[in-house]
């Protein structure tokens, strides 16, 4: 399996390159090898025990190796062997519902195999090689075929289609092909230069797949949660960054938009983070359906999980077998979301390396190519025009950024923001106070708002633009008034001001609060929203056409209608109930004197 | 075994041996002084021309004549059913008198990730007794949740008063503790272990102790030692362990130490880089296997240096475990034990350790009300010192009451005092129930029905206790919550 075309050929061209050396030098997860024969970023076989390793740096006769996999016990002298062929991901049928290490070991398999604890030196391939797989093809003898070009489905989970691809760079005339029960390794279609092709085919990790040309993102990626899809929309294909300090609820809502992003596939990282965590998605996610199509969640998902405690050179591999996977799924011409909690464990992983290495440190002791490494990942997102696919595909990528003490003026939160366009920043007062999801509403931002518009005002209602700007005018009013109260409290305030900040209030407590357990709560649709939103502005300017008319704050304040608003987020049936409310709030109104 | 005689440099920690046959990364060492005394080690970096050890016990009286040997294997604990009731060094030999453990079998400390696949997500509610943690951060089997103390604060004795009151209502299952001590001073020691004695505790605690005057290079293995025993204790001998560690701090500075003497890039504050890899391997050995009866459950406790959160320390535990329990200064200045400030502190795992069947359908909801009261009125303490209590609206001062009466009667218990669940839930009830009924938003009417109080009366808890009973009888018992508050309005 060469890095780029699969096939019978290159099975053989691997053999003659793996060559073999010694270990010089053992510290922690690097190793230094004398006298073999590697490329960059090949994998390699460490010790005794053939631990997986992948070659990071060279230098004179001396190779330097990052080890997946603990290399305690182990000593100089023992071999070390290349295996030709760099770090790669095995894609075709089976992904979706897996949960993988960080180099793409499926844990259900290493658990059979080695017990409940992660030992070292086992390897297992990505994907079932023994299942049989229903292979419909839809290309024919003679059919001219290219990179990215489809050439038959697998029904891969209930109601998903996997669309099996010609592996990029490949082409020619298709010579046979046959549809019927094949596994990932045997062959179903063979072009006229005798290349084989066959369910699935491995790409190396660190490569993005090619795309025919990216798009501009423009439609909104609706992730159920309020606040995220009518003041910091992300698009499909954008980027968003989650920063926050422990406790502000990053995990919670990244699982959020796992669940109920209208994405068609979710690639979810966890990397570096929980045990318990990861145990908690593989619980829940088989449990929950899909909104959309009624399916298990975990029908839609590929899970890596990479926790603290399991080698820190998988976890700087995880993020990038996590995108390559997104990818694939994006080139059949889906909208991919992937989440990565968090990418600070990762950029931890490149210093702990780098530092192995004795490279030479920049900020705070992160290697110096953070922001190229970052910027990079987070270029892999967009929307393409794919190789072979008439619908365009897409790979949102939401990071997680845990900045230490919440000091968002880390470097790693600095060049996180500098390449992604929507930024999602959580504030630990807000959790204190139990307001969930703890998104602040003044520090976040989304450059794809504008853009966005338009989609909003033909898909939920035309003056939907209009409501977000008011609401937002709104909510920031009110942090320049809190200033005031506490000083002067605010009974003192002009009664304009005082109805600012109760229609502030209703926005925080009645629409931005958003309780992830709650059943109906937990997914709000943008046509919700904009009820909500709608209902609570009805209220206002009620209100200040009645203080116009000369009436009390106070009594404005005592309405009850008002406060009905509170519980319409967990009814599935908002739409009565909120027009009940209005005419009672017009009742009400007039009843003013 | 081949004895080398060819130190190369010594400094700090470190000997750097030269010109030795293969030596494994992480190999443990034996050094023979020249007057025969025995040190021991630990391989840091090897490489064909020289390798480096770290000393646990220090490198004093250490020269160029010392013979190093290589013993060939990574440290090891000697685990056994012996271990219960021991007190051991940090590095796992016996320090009281008794017996040499008869090993049945030796495990590797490093221990290995558990496979997340194979975890079982923590879901059993242990009832602390204290009413912070059980109500509003609640602690369950597997988790890891530590406190966050500060010099001077009372994180011992809530420690022990966890260890002794801790259980899982309805299961007593065989239960031990596993206590680390990391660096803290012998009279602290002494004062867990007496406490061990005087409640019996001992006789279910393995006790390993790495004290203050001890070398801190043992300091990075004691707490790997003690779990490696829980380990054994949870998944072989089926029991649910509770892990204490104090002080991880401690364990920090030596880890720094040892970064500095290996003159490695330092991170923030000058912590090695690597120093949250290192703490997760500590905590993520906590939690639950699937099919196994035991479970290890993790307390650690650390000292904030300068009370600051946002040091490494606090910072990098917070990241990894499940929550955190913080005390305040502030409560403890005002004399309130145990002074655990509810607003910083969380536990993660506590929506799937409470609610119907586990503690009482009204927790979370008890809970959520509690902490959006208690923090508004806190703010409020600020306001009023600027305007003046007249100034305040009546919801404003009824919340600036609760605060204050919260941290009096919810917050206040004696060190001895087991609150049940129910009896928690009692006093959550009384306070909320001073407020009017209309403000307690986070709460369903449902619940207010059955457990708010209408009037102010000194019977209220009882009243509270019984409307609590309702787990086993709801409709009798229902009726007995509203009997009650008819006879408290009759009474009014």
């Amino acid at each position: 399996m060469g890095e780029l075309k699969p096939g019978k050929k290159n099975e053989n061209t691997v053999e003659s390159k793996a060559s073999a050396g010694k270990i010089y030098r053992i510290a922690g997860p690097v190793v230094v090898a004398k006298g073999i024969n590697a490329k960059m970023y090949d994998v390699v076989k460490v010790g005794r025990e053939q631990l997986m390793g992948e070659v990071i740096e060279m230098e004179g006769d001396k190779t330097i190796v990052q080890v997946y996999e603990d290399t305690e016990g182990i000593k100089p002298n023992e071999r070390v062997e290349t295996t030709g062929q760099s770090l790669s991901v095995f894609l075709g049928p089976g992904l979706l519902t897996s949960i993988y290490d960080g180099i793409q070991r499926p844990l259900p398999v290493l658990a059979e195999k080695m017990g409940n604890f992660i030992e070292r030196g086992v390897s297992a391939p990505g994907l079932d090689e023994t299942k049989k797989w229903d292979f419909a093809a839809t290309a024919k003898a003679g059919d001219k075929v290219s990179g990215g070009s489809v050439i038959g489905t697998v029904e891969e989970t209930e109601g998903l289609e996997h669309k099996v691809m010609v592996p990029p760079k490949m082409s020619g005339k298709i010579k046979e092909i046959s549809s019927g029960k094949f596994t990932v390794n045997d062959v179903v279609a063979v072009l006229e230069d005798g290349s084989e092709l066959k369910l699935a085919h491995h790409w190396p990790i660190r490569v993005p797949r090619p795309v025919n040309k990216k798009l501009l993102p423009n439609i909104p990626l609706i992730t159920g949660q309020r606040i995220l899809d009518t003041f910091f929309p992300l698009a499909k294909g954008g980027t968003a960054a989650i920063p926050g300090p422990f406790g502000a609820g990053k995990t919670v809502t990244q699982q959020s938009l796992a669940k109920w992003c209208d994405a068609d596939i979710i690639v979810y990282i966890g990397c570096g983070e929980r045990g318990n965590e990861m145990t908690e998605v593989l619980s829940e996610f088989p449990e929950l359906k899909d909104p959309k199509t009624g399916n298990p969640l975990m029908n839609r998902t590929v899970l890596i999980a990479n926790t603290s405690n399991m080698p820190v050179a998988a976890r700087e591999a995880s993020i990038y077998t996590g995108i390559t996977i997104a990818e694939y799924y994006r080139d059949m011409g889906y909208d991919v979301a992937l989440m990565a909690d968090s990418t600070s464990r990762w950029a931890e992983a490149m210093r702990e390396i780098s530092s192995r290495l004795e490279e030479m440190p920049g900020e705070e002791g992160y290697p110096a190519y953070l922001s190229t490494k970052l910027a990079a990942f987070y270029e892999r997102a967009g929307r393409v025009k794919t190789l072979g696919v008439e619908e365009p595909g897409s790979v949102s990528v939401i990071g997680a950024v845990s900045p230490p003490g919440g000091d968002f003026s880390e470097p790693v939160t600095q060049n996180t923001l500098r390449v992604t366009k929507s930024f999602w920043a959580l504030d630990a007062k807000l959790a204190q106070r139990r307001h969930f999801p703890s998104i602040n509403w003044i520090n976040s931002y989304s450059l794809y708002l504008d853009k966005l518009n338009d989609w909003f005002s033909s898909n939920v209602a035309s003056d939907w633009a209009e409501y977000v700007e008011k609401s937002m005018r709104i909510l920031q009013e009110e942090e320049k008034l809190l200033e005031i109260v506490q000083l002067v409290g605010s009974d003192s305030l002009p009664d304009e001001q005082q109805l600012t900040l109760e229609v502030a209030r209703m926005l925080r407590e009645f629409f931005l609060q958003q309780n992830a357990f709650h059943e109906v709560d937990t997914y709000c649709t943008p046509q919700k929203s904009y009820a909500l939103l709608k209902t609570i502005h009805q209220f206002s300017s009620l209100a200040e056409s009645a203080l116009e008319r000369g009436m009390k704050i106070k009594d404005i304040l005592l309405l009850k209608s008002k406060n009905k608003v509170a519980n319409v987020k967990f009814e599935a049936d908002y739409e009565k109930i909120l027009k009940e409310i209005e005419s009672e709030m017009q009742k009400e109104f007039e009843g003013l004197r | 075994m081949k004895e080398y005689k060819t130190i190369s440099k010594i400094a700090g920690p470190l000997v750097y041996v030269e010109k030795t046959e293969p030596v494994g990364y992480g190999e443990l060492v034996k050094v023979t002084l020249s007057d025969g005394s025995v040190k021991r080690g630990q391989v840091l970096d090897t490489s064909e021309e020289i390798v480096v050890v770290q000393i646990f016990e220090g490198t004093s009286e250490i020269d160029k004549d010392s013979r190093v040997t290589f013993l060939g294997e990574t440290i090891k604990l000697a685990v056994s059913d012996d271990m219960l009731g021991r007190i051991l060094s940090g590095s796992g030999q016996p320090l009281d008198n008794g017996p040499e453990i008869v090993p049945e079998k030796r495990v590797d400390i490093n221990g290995a990730a558990i496979n997340p696949f194979m975890r079982d997500s923590p879901a059993d509610f242990i009832q602390t007794g204290i009413s912070t943690i059980d109500e509003m951060n609640t602690l369950v089997r597997g988790q890891k949740l530590p406190i966050f103390s500060g010099s001077g604060l009372p994180h011992n004795e809530i420690a022990l008063q966890i260890a002794r009151q801790a259980k899982v209502v309805g299961q007593e299952g065989d239960f031990a503790v596993v206590f680390a001590a990391m660096g803290i001073t012998n009279e602290e020691a002494q004062y867990f272990i007496n406490d061990f004695e005087q409640t019996g505790a001992l006789e279910n605690a393995v006790v390993f102790l790495n004290l203050a005057d001890d070398p801190a290079v043992e300091r990075l293995i004691t707490p790997r030692m003690a779990l490696t025993a829980a380990e054994y204790l949870a998944y072989e001998k089926d029991m649910h362990v509770l892990v204490i560690l104090t002080d991880l701090t401690n364990y920090c500075e030596s880890l720094r130490e040892i970064g500095a003497a290996r003159e490695e890039v330092p991170g923030r504050r000058g912590y090695p880089g690597y120093m949250y890899t290192d703490l997760a391997n500590i905590y993520e050995r906590a939690g639950m296997i699937k099919g196994k009866k035991g479970s290890v459950t993790q307390i650690p406790i650390l000292t904030m240096v300068g009370d600051d959160i946002t040091h490494p320390i606090p910072d990098l535990t917070g990241y990894i475990t499940e929550g955190q329990i913080t005390l305040s200064r502030e409560l403890h200045m005002k004399n309130i034990y145990p002074p655990v400030d509810v607003l910083p502190s969380l536990s993660r795992l506590m929506n799937s350790g409470i609610g119907p069947g586990k503690t009482r359908e009204d927790h979370k909801q008890v809970s959520d009300q509690l902490y959006a009261f208690y923090a508004e009125g806190r703010d409020l303490r600020g306001l009023v010192a600027i305007v003046g209590k007249e100034a305040l609206s009546q919801r404003d001062q009824n919340l600036l009451e609760f605060a204050d009466a919260f941290e009096d009667k919810f917050v206040r218990q004696d060190k001895n005092e087991d609150r049940s669940i129910e009896d928690t839930l009692a006093i959550a009830w009384k306070l909320l129930s001073d407020v009017p009924r209309d403000e307690l938003t986070r709460i369903k009417d449902e619940f207010k029905d059955k457990y708010y109080i209408k009037q102010k009366e000194d019977n209220k808890i009882e009243e509270g206790k019984k409307g609590s009973k309702t787990g086993e009888e709801k409709d009798n018992s229902t009726e007995e919550a509203k009997e009650g508050e008819q006879r408290a309005e009759e009474s009014a």
